[in-house]
């Protein structure tokens, strides 16, 4: 018996039968709570509700939906209202990052410091203060639809959003779409066939230019052909409201502005730490060899930044992602506004719609983690 | 040979001239770190642009035309057309204390002064008697407990009245206490040997850090209470305390798993070497280690808890901003809100601030290795 | 071994605790205190005051109940719910009694399993504008926004009702009334829609409540009451018939401070109520003078209506529909007998 005892295999063995069996315990036992209190409550566990009507309206739905719809369609909305956010939120908020930990670096004192307290104000205030300021302000300060504040290009800022024209695709829009394509397709052969050119004789071409030319130009040649197919409905003022147009409603903008800079602030120290964590010998060492500074930023100090960066850049988007669930607070239809809000409160189902809830952003998370280790592991120093 | 003295030749040598006006001086820092390019120049105007046009209207609204007397809105806006700080003014207990019962504030203030007791040695490190502190740390858990709950002679005060700045740092406090130990234990489970043990801790951290934290809080308001036997119910404050605590272990733990996996094996294979145990060579050998780079990590993990700990306020309990819409549910000051939200984010900001600085100084104060 | 016990143990506790539940009365009496659950702020209906205490219309009636049950109208321990966690917090034994402005429907009855005791105020959902927009009827609000407080049944009619008149709306939803009321306040929405009461509540707190209308049109009907959960009836009576005793008084023109002189009066019905005739109190589980206390904590129905909400206040509510039948009201206790 004590030898057994002192053996670490054996020990090993019995801790985990001992944390299994304490797992297996805790689920039973909380699983039997969970059966005898819905009884008690005379409740039963079941989705069934989420085919009924939901009964209420969304303002902002990405997917066509009205009140008869059911609890499900409601759901997906929501989602998509999350990701809408979450996807805007990223891109201002790593433009807005970079920028601002670029300048957090710069040489001019005045814009180091403007850098400094905005990244020290900005981080130690909890978002959801951020986004109730923002939303108060946006509500407050903007002008009443009825002196919209006209912003130009046909817009128009209000405190009930911000209105803007929306094209409307008519027949041969399609030709844009495929000089689109076409565009991508020769940008990404000509790159490839630039880097060959270059490998072999060292002769560089301005890739980016050429590309982003090609991109852009052969979209508005289908255009032109295509004898322009585009026209643009404008938000027009009715007794109450804008209507038409695309309308980037308060409780969106507030959301997405207070994300997007709580984020960057977090995004401007990664960004400062990793272009600091490339030893200057580097730049040194690229300045010797004759690489103009411009070019030494982009082949040296960028591509090894980048590695330190990425990381801690992808925790923060999941972070960003995640805190678009405070969304509740303003009203945003978001999804935990939706199903974990509304839906739960009309039907009372807190067990399911909290199951779902918890699901999906697990899912989500993982996916983006899966993702972002592939992609880790794609630029990671190969070492010989 | 002879002395040729020619007058072109100079005898001595020539004074030192100051350097020119525009490299030094205020002038020359002007020159030097704010006019160096015609583009460094650019930035520099408009920088000074946007400051004149976002902190001039702020700073009149805050302070200038702000009034800061007044028993209700109307009056205060009789007064000035800003801020109207009053209203914190009149409800300032009330954001402190929440709605703890006037006569048992004292209780509060004690527990308050005595945390600060146990900040003491984690703050300085040359204190007298330093281990007899750490070991009153330990304890201060349950004199808190006693103190603002009450019990044998104190009277008991219930957790619905709990409120304001002290629920911050209550929540706060709690959660970072339980969750160290718990994500040290989550840390080594996950890089254990034993699968079964790594995979249900892995599992575990993998779904607290997959979750937005105001998901867990509704578990904790609206479902947990499916979870235990008919008839019993806990706390509200209770449950939001322990989803917090799982919460920020789950945290906790994958910063000190980074400190785990910053020690060489060599330590602890000098420890198996040296005949160590399991927990031997971890208490001894490799936790040291692992802490001291964690920490600073550790502290960061506090300064987003006690942001996160406003949440709260979404699932109904009284944090400084459920203090404030309740109070502006009164007819009296009714549209306050940004006062409100700009009182308690100047909180926040101070706490946080000086958190954060704390954070720098212990991380310069542990990198005890080679700098570069 | 060790762990075969240690499933036996929780086996038991599983079982045991799942068997036994007792009776709201006896925990409420053992608490000492009365678990109640409110709103988290309407003018009027529930608010706190400068010393932290909640008082208003619906804690009202908590006080009420803790005077029969406990003795002691203090002696209340308030739970302020938001509209998602009101059901949660009743359903999950957290709170003896709701008393918070819920209307009593169908699937609330029968579905989530809560049984309502009475009704406390008759309601119904309107419609506040600025009168500056010039509308007259619910009908002409075709292309507005909609300031709306979710998890109620407000949401759920308003959808319904613009439905069926073919108007289009831009609802924006809230959390709480405190802001609802900002938002409309600010004009983020053309209109404001609760229940009356409420919208009359929130008018009270404007700058200028002559600028603001509230629309003729009632779409709903919405009684609001206490509720409690289903399955134990004794205490549902006792939340009921203190509602009703409230209600009586009010009809017999009994004010609070002359519950204890009536109790010996000419009157017998007054006489059962107030425990001089027969033992009505016991069979509710209670004293004889249970409902003397009801009535001393803050008076009739009638002075509860007119110490929070009633004309002389600033929420300024007339009885209209909550006036005694006898009145031309529909407020109709049924007899004490």
């Amino acid at each position: 018996m004590i030898s057994l005892w002192r053996s670490r295999q054996a020990r090993s063995v019995l801790f985990q039968v001992l944390a299994m069996a304490g797992l297996v315990g805790l689920v039973t036992f909380f699983g039997i709570q969970v059966v005898a209190n819905l009884k008690v409550m005379g409740l039963s566990f079941s989705f069934a509700f989420l085919d009924f009507p939901a009964g209420y309206d969304i303002n902002q739905t990405l997917i066509t939906y009205d009140s008869t719809n059911t609890h499900l369609r409601a759901l997906f909305v929501g989602l998509l209202n999350t990701a809408l956010v979450a996807f805007f939120g990223i891109i201002v908020a790593t433009v807005v990052g970079f920028l601002i930990g670029v300048m957090r670096l710069s040489k001019n004192f005045l814009i180091s410091r403007i850098a400094v307290v905005y990244i020290e104000l900005i981080r130690n205030i909890p978002v959801l203060l951020h986004i109730l300021l923002i939303y108060g302000l946006v509500v407050n300060v903007l002008p009443h639809p009825k002196q919209a504040l006209d912003i130009g290009f046909d817009s128009f800022l209000t405190n009930r959003g911000l209105f803007m024209p929306k094209p409307i695709f008519e027949d041969g829009a399609s030709l844009m779409f495929y000089g689109l394509l076409l565009g991508l397709g020769l940008a990404w052969g000509f790159t490839y066939y630039a880097k060959r050119v270059q490998a072999e004789t060292g002769k560089i071409y301005p890739v980016f230019a050429i590309c982003t030319s090609v991109i852009l130009l052969l979209p508005v040649l289908g255009y032109f052909l295509a004898g322009q197919p585009i026209t643009m409905e404008i938000s027009v003022f009715k007794t109450f409201n804008f209507h038409g147009g695309i309308v980037v409603r308060p409780e969106f903008l507030a959301l997405w502005l207070a994300l997007s800079m709580y984020t960057a602030a977090f995004i401007a120290e990664i960004v400062r730490g990793g272009i600091l964590a490339v030893s200057y010998g580097q730049t040194e060492a690229a300045h010797a060899l004759g690489i103009r500074p411009n070019r030494t930023l982009q082949l040296v100090v960028i591509p090894q930044a980048l590695r330190v960066i990425i990381p801690p850049l992808t925790s923060q988007y999941l972070n960003l992602t995640k805190n678009s669930s405070l969304a509740i607070a303003i009203g945003y239809m978001d999804l935990v506004s939706t199903i974990g809000g509304i839906t739960l409160n009309q039907t009372g189902r807190a067990m399911e719609c909290m199951l779902i809830l918890l699901s999906i952003y697990l899912m989500f998370s993982l996916l983006i983690s899966l993702f972002m280790n592939w992609y880790n592991n794609h630029i990671k120093l190969i070492e010989r | 040979m002879a002395n040729t003295s020619k007058a072109y030749v100079a005898t001595g040598l020539s004074k030192a001239l100051p350097p020119p006006l525009n490299t030094t001086g205020v002038i020359g820092w002007i020159r030097q770190n704010l006019f160096r390019t015609w583009f460094d120049g650019a930035l520099t105007l408009f920088a000074l642009y946007l400051i004149v046009v976002i902190l001039m209207p702020s700073i009149d609204w805050i302070v200038v035309t702000a009034s800061f007397e007044g028993m209700s809105r109307a009056e205060c806006r009789a007064v000035g057309k800003g801020a109207c700080w009053a209203f914190i003014g009149e409800r300032l207990d009330q954001f402190v204390y929440g709605f703890y019962p006037l006569e048992e504030r004292w209780r509060v203030n004690l527990a308050g002064l005595l945390l600060l007791i146990t900040l003491v040695p984690l703050v300085f490190d040359k204190v007298p008697g330093r281990m007899y502190l750490f070991g009153y740390g330990l304890l201060y858990p349950a004199i808190a407990y006693f103190l603002l709950t009450g019990g044998f002679v104190l009277p008991e005060v219930d957790t619905q009245l709990f409120g304001g700045i002290m629920l911050t740092i209550l929540v706060g406090i709690t959660g970072i206490t339980f969750s160290l130990p718990l994500g040290i234990l989550l840390a080594l489970a996950r890089r254990s040997d034993m699968i079964f043990i790594s995979v249900m801790a892995v599992a575990f951290i993998e779904f607290i850090r997959g979750v937005p934290l105001i998901t867990l809080l509704f578990v904790a308001s609206s479902m947990l209470n499916y979870f235990f036997p008919p008839g019993t119910s806990f706390d509200l404050l209770v449950r939001v305390l322990i989803m917090v605590t799982l919460f920020s272990a789950g945290y906790i733990a994958e910063t000190v798993r980074g400190g785990l996996q910053a020690i060489p094996n060599g330590q602890q294979e000098a420890a198996d070497a040296l005949g160590l145990g399991y927990w031997q060579s971890v208490s001894l050998i490799i936790l040291p280690q692992a802490l001291k780079i964690a920490i600073p990590g550790i502290v960061n993990i506090f300064i987003g808890l006690f942001k996160d700990t406003t949440l709260v306020s979404i699932i109904g309990l009284l944090d400084p901003i459920g203090i404030g819409r309740a109070a502006l549910s009164d007819i009296k000051w009714a549209g306050l809100s940004t006062e409100v939200y700009l009182f308690v984010a100047l909180f926040f900001f101070v706490c946080c601030f000086a958190m954060s600085r704390y954070s720098m100084y212990l991380e310069r104060k542990l990198h005890t290795g080679y700098k570069r | 071994m060790k762990l075969k016990y240690t499933l036996v143990a929780l086996g038991m506790v599983a079982f045991g605790a799942s068997s036994a539940v007792a009776s709201t009365l006896d925990d409420v009496k053992a608490h000492g205190m009365l678990k109640c659950g409110i709103s988290t702020g309407v003018p009027g209906f529930a608010f706190t005051d400068e010393n932290g205490n909640w008082q208003g219309f619906d804690p009202a009636i908590c006080q009420a109940v803790a005077a029969a049950v406990l003795g002691d109208s203090s002696k209340v321990e308030y739970t302020p719910t938001t509209g998602k966690t009101r059901f949660t917090t009743l359903a999950s034994g957290e709170i003896d009694m709701l008393a918070r402005n819920t209307t009593w429907t169908f699937s609330r009855d029968v579905d989530l399993k809560f049984t309502f005791a009475g009704v406390n105020y008759y309601d119904g959902q309107g419609f506040l504008v600025p009168s500056s927009l010039g509308v007259s009827s619910a009908k002409d609000l075709n292309g507005s926004s909609v300031c709306i407080q979710t998890g109620t049944t407000t949401e759920l009619n308003l959808a319904e009702y613009f439905r069926l008149n073919n108007v289009s709306y831009e609802p924006v939803p809230i959390e709480t009334n405190e802001e609802a009321r900002a938002n409309y306040m600010a004009g983020r929405c053309d209109v404001y829609t609760t229940d009356a009461s409420g919208l009359a509540a929130s008018r009270s707190t404007f700058e200028n409540p002559s600028e603001h209308v509230i629309l003729p049109e009632i779409i709903s009907k919405e009684p609001l009451g206490p509720l409690v959960r289903h399955g134990d009836d004794q205490w549902a009576d006792i939340v009921r018939w203190v509602l009703n005793v409230l209600i009586i008084a009010d009809e017999k023109g009994v004010t609070g401070a002359q519950a204890q002189e009536v109790a010996a009066g000419p009157d017998p019905e007054l006489d059962r109520i107030l425990g001089t005739e027969g033992a009505y109190g016991a069979m509710l589980g209670l004293d004889r003078d249970w409902a003397v206390r009801a009535l001393n904590a803050n008076g009739n129905y009638g002075e509860i209506f007119a110490k929070y909400i009633g004309e002389e206040t600033l929420v300024g509510l007339a009885r209209g529909l909550n006036a005694q039948w006898t009145q031309g009201g529909i407020l109709y206790a049924p007899p004490f007998r």
